[in-house]
Order: C-alpha cells, then sequence, then structure tokens
C-alpha cells in the first residue's frame, strides 16, 4: 500500500455534507433537481438550470472520464510521491458535471485525456475524499 | 437602438512605478506612494485635484505579499479628499479596478482618479519559497478549505500553476500546441527585458534551457511561471475635458472588456481551453470600430506563459486554437514583429506586478517611451489585459493625435 498523503480538507457544512461524506457508503453523490432532473455541483439551494429548490443527494454510477489532467512536481507542501496527477475529470451520468480530483493507481505512462475511470475514496476522518482509479477492460 | 460607450470620456493622463526588484525589503506602503507619487508628477497633477482612488485587490494581509496597501493606507498617507473610491478583490481581473475608475470619471463622480496595485511577495515569501497557497494557512494548523478553494486544495492542486497546466493540457490535447510553441513566450519576454532596465530576470534564455527546465505541474515548467516581485504601479484615470491643459497628451480609452459569460470557476468553466478572456475580449471589440489588426502593441497578462495565449485567442489575433502556431518560432510577436507582446518583458522576465505593468507598458509604448525596447514606428493603438481563469479584464487605449 501508497502512504496516504497529507490533504488539505474541506470544512463540511449541510449544503456540501452529502459529497464529502458520500464516500463512507461507497456513494459519489451530487445534488439532484427533482424538478428537471439536473445535477448541481458545487452544490447551490436551487437548481442554476430551472430555479426550483427541489435538490436531493443522489448517488451516481461513479464512472467517469479524464477531461484533462497534469502531473504534480512541485513540492508546494512535502509529501513522499512527487509527481502526483491532478484531473478533471467529467463524470458519466451529465456532461459538464465535472470534479477536480486526483486519479490513483496508474502510471504515468498510462494517464490520457478519454480515459475511463472510476470513483474511489479516502477517508480522512469525517471526510471521504472522491479520486478515480483507471478502469482496466479485462 | 444605440448606446454610448461611456469609457471613451476617459483617458490616462499619467503613469508610475516605483522600484522594482526581488526582496527589496522596503515598507509596500513606502513603495505604494512612491508609485502613486510618480504618476501624479507624470500628469502634472497636485494631489488636491485627485478626488478618486481604485485599487485591486484592497488590504489584504493573506497571500503573503499579495496587496502592499489598501485604499484607505493611501487616502490617509496622502491626505486624499476622494468623491469616490473602490478596491476588491471581485472584479473583472486586476485592471477590473482601472476599468472601474474609468466609468467613474465617465459617470462624472470623480475627475482625476489615482489607480494603484502594490505587491511585494518576494520579500513576504521569504528565501526561496513562492507558495502563497492556502489563504496563509501552514499544513499543520488544522486549516479546513471553504468555498471555492474545497474543491481544488483536498486535490493537492494548491496553486494555478496546477488549475492553468489543467486548462493548457487539454489546449496541448485539442489543438496540438506543444511546449515549442508555448516556451515563445517566456523567450520573447526574456529578450524584451534583456532592453528594460528594470525588468528582473534579463540574462538570455534559449529554448533548449527552457526545455530543459524542471516542470512545475506538466505541460507547464519553471519558467513558464512568473517572478515574484516587490514594486507598485500606479497610474491617472480622467476626465478627458478635465486632462486637456495637463502635462502630458492623454492616451483615449477606446474601449473596455470585463464580461463573464460563462461560469466563474477554473474547472467548471464551459471550454477549458479558454478563459473568461473569452467574454472579456469579445466585448472589448464590440465596442469600437478598431480591430484586432489595427493593434500596434499588446500587453496580455503572463502570470503563467499560457494565459498569454489564450488572451491572443481570445482577443482575436488568431482563431481559437492557433495560438501556438501564431506565436511558433517567436518572430511574430518580437519587438520588430507584427505583434509586439509584452515589450517589458511581461511578469515573467519582468517581475509579477500583477496585471497594472501591463497597461503601464501600453502607456509607455504609445507616448513612444520605451527607450530601447521601444516598438519602432510609433504604435496608435495598444491593448492591456490582464487575468486568468474567471478573472478578466482588457482596455484598448490609442495614442494622442
Amino acid at each position: 500500500m501508497t502512504q496516504t498523503p497529507f490533504r488539505v480538507l474541506p470544512r463540511v457544512t449541510p449544503r456540501n455534507e452529502h459529497f464529502w461524506t458520500g464516500g463512507a457508503r461507497g456513494e459519489l453523490r451530487f445534488l439532484r433537481c427533482g424538478a428537471c432532473g439536473f445535477f448541481v455541483h458545487p452544490p447551490t439551494p436551487r437548481c442554476p438550470t430551472c430555479l426550483a429548490k427541489e435538490l436531493r443527494p443522489e448517488a451516481v454510477s461513479g464512472r467517469a472520464r479524464v477531461v484533462s489532467y497534469t502531473w504534480n512536481h512541485q513540492a508546494w507542501v512535502p509529501a513522499p510521491d512527487h509527481p502526483y496527477p491532478i484531473a478533471i475529470v467529467e463524470i458519466a451520468e451529465q456532461p459538464g458535471l465535472r470534479l477536480m480530483t486526483n486519479l490513483v493507481g496508474c502510471g504515468r505512462d498510462e494517464v490520457h485525456i478519454g480515459m475511463a475511470v472510476r470513483a474511489t475514496f479516502e477517508q480522512h476522518g469525517d471526510v471521504y475524499i472522491p479520486l478515480f482509479e483507471p478502469v482496466r477492460e479485462p | 437602438m444605440s448606446v454610448e460607450f461611456l469609457e471613451k470620456r476617459a483617458v490616462i493622463s499619467g503613469i508610475g512605478q516605483s522600484e522594482v526588484g526581488r526582496r527589496l525589503g522596503r515598507d509596500p506602503l513606502d513603495l505604494t506612494l512612491d508609485a502613486c507619487l510618480a504618476a501624479l508628477a507624470d500628469a502634472g497633477l497636485e494631489r488636491g485635484q485627485i478626488d478618486g482612488l481604485a485599487t485591486y485587490p484592497g488590504a489584504m494581509a493573506t497571500p503573503p505579499g499579495f496587496s502592499g496597501a489598501g485604499i484607505a493606507e493611501v487616502q490617509d498617507a496622502l491626505r486624499l479628499n476622494l468623491d469616490w473610491y473602490s478596491g476588491g478583490l471581485e472584479q473583472p481581473g486586476q485592471l477590473g479596478s482601472v476599468i472601474e475608475a474609468c466609468l467613474a470619471v465617465a459617470c462624472g463622480v470623480a475627475t482625476h482618479v489615482l489607480c494603484f496595485r502594490s505587491v511585494w511577495e518576494a520579500t513576504a515569501q521569504g528565501k526561496g519559497r513562492r507558495a502563497g497557497i492556502m489563504g496563509g494557512a501552514e499544513a499543520s494548523s488544522g486549516f479546513r478549505a471553504t468555498g471555492e478553494l474545497q474543491w481544488t486544495l483536498p486535490f493537492r492542486a494548491y496553486s494555478a500553476a496546477n488549475w492553468i497546466a489543467l486548462l493548457a493540457q487539454r489546449h496541448f490535447h485539442e489543438y496540438g500546441t506543444t511546449r515549442e510553441q508555448l516556451a515563445q513566450i517566456a523567450l520573447v519576454a526574456r529578450r524584451n527585458a534583456a532592453r528594460n532596465p528594470n525588468a528582473i530576470y534579463r540574462d538570455p534564455l534559449s529554448l533548449e534551457e527552457y526545455l530543459a527546465a524542471r516542470p512545475i505541474s506538466t505541460p507547464l515548467c519553471l519558467y513558464d511561471c512568473d517572478v515574484p516581485a516587490d514594486g507598485a504601479t500606479a497610474l491617472v484615470v480622467s476626465r478627458a475635458e478635465a486632462a486637456r491643459d495637463l502635462r502630458r497628451r492623454p492616451l483615449r480609452v477606446e474601449a473596455v472588456g470585463c464580461a463573464i459569460h460563462g461560469r466563474p470557476s477554473w474547472d467548471q468553466w464551459d471550454d477549458l481551453t479558454s478563459m473568461a478572456a473569452r467574454d472579456a475580449g469579445s466585448m472589448l471589440w464590440r465596442r469600437t470600430q478598431l480591430r484586432p489588426a489595427d493593434v500596434d502593441v499588446a500587453e496580455l497578462y503572463d502570470g503563467f506563459s499560457f494565459l498569454t495565449l489564450a488572451w491572443l485567442e481570445a482577443l482575436g489575433f488568431c482563431g481559437k486554437g492557433e495560438s501556438g502556431p501564431f506565436v511558433e518560432g517567436g518572430a511574430r510577436i518580437a519587438l520588430d514583429g507584427e505583434l509586439p507582446l509584452n515589450t517589458q518583458g511581461g511578469q515573467l522576465s519582468g517581475g509579477r506586478l500583477h496585471g497594472y505593468g501591463f497597461l503601464h507598458e501600453a502607456c509607455v509604448q504609445l507616448w513612444g517611451e520605451g527607450g530601447e525596447r521601444q516598438v519602432p514606428g510609433s504604435p496608435q493603438v495598444a491593448v492591456a489585459a490582464a487575468g486568468g481563469g474567471p478573472l478578466a479584464g482588457c482596455l484598448l487605449l490609442t495614442a494622442p493625435h
């Protein structure tokens, strides 16, 4: 097992709790509009598409694709694993439903734009950080 | 229906800059006042004539050195009698504060607005550290990320270098942009800096050295990142009628761009190969009869080299995705090229004066006072643009006739 690196953790609030704690059940959760079905991220009190207030957390499949990535070499804070990959991924359920994240379990030559990935979680107390690992075809 | 574009009532009547350098160890308010008084002297104005004050980002204690002075300090230090003032972070980039000043004089709430931007990041960050991450909080402090930072910091994306690297990588992927092309932003800036006695890095930089430099966040390397500096820049925005008899022939503000139509975010922006610059740039050209081909000199933000590529596209100097080939080889953007770019050395080699340095240099060029780095042929039209990601503001200036 690789060592878990230091992370700045988010402050969990009523508005973002579903997102940062969903990993306890292995779920990547976003707010979804009960009126129009739009997934909302980052979370807000109203659906930005139809302005309805019926937003409820809903788990998605966790499947996603890499939209962009970078290998961070600079030691902004001390860590044992430079360089490490940062990525923006697009969640399968909705075009444009994106997250910045880290890719895990993949080598330097493997990471590419368009790569199929799925969510996995790294627990830090009450917070579960959603990370993404490659989906390898059998 | 026709709308009058009132920014055309505004002019720039004077500019000033403090000493600029690495770790000057000087009081940042002292630097700020040097720049402000230089701008007043340049315009031929007494401080009693200044009735407006504008700055970006206003007083801030963190990140270290990011703000050298706020509105209140400068007002008090110069005992200004203000009819209008504005300082803050939530603006269309660093030059958003100058755009506001243009609107203030156009509306008649002020006549002569002193605008300034002051930094002392080199001194504040101490020896050898760039950092300025996490809003100044240390890793061990139990700090937790809130607001927009919760979507980047927990993923170890601590720096704008990471956020911009993601945009650059996507641009490379979609358009085939290369590091050799991106390098030209840094190399041309360095060549210009060699002709600017106030620039920080003036030694020659070769493509080989650029390509061999240590990576920061791929595809960005050390030379794609600007250099923290100490220094202040100021300028006076005046209402045109009030500037007729001043020391200088004022520069006209032909148009401003401050739009943002996409989501205000680094990672949620619709097209990750562009930025808010796209909307600000497009707005600028809707407010003038001039076209990109009329621009004689371009001063485009290079806090990271990729941002300049994005601004070149945003302002229509080349097509979408074509900025790589546009700058390839560097001849087109050289001092004697078709579109001289970042003639003072940009922030990459000139120092991170944070946006205002580009506007200052645009004025220097239009007044024909660039010395060794003066663009040949008396440039008449200049564009200055600042900001990256969701921050973007730009101004088009014309020389006095």
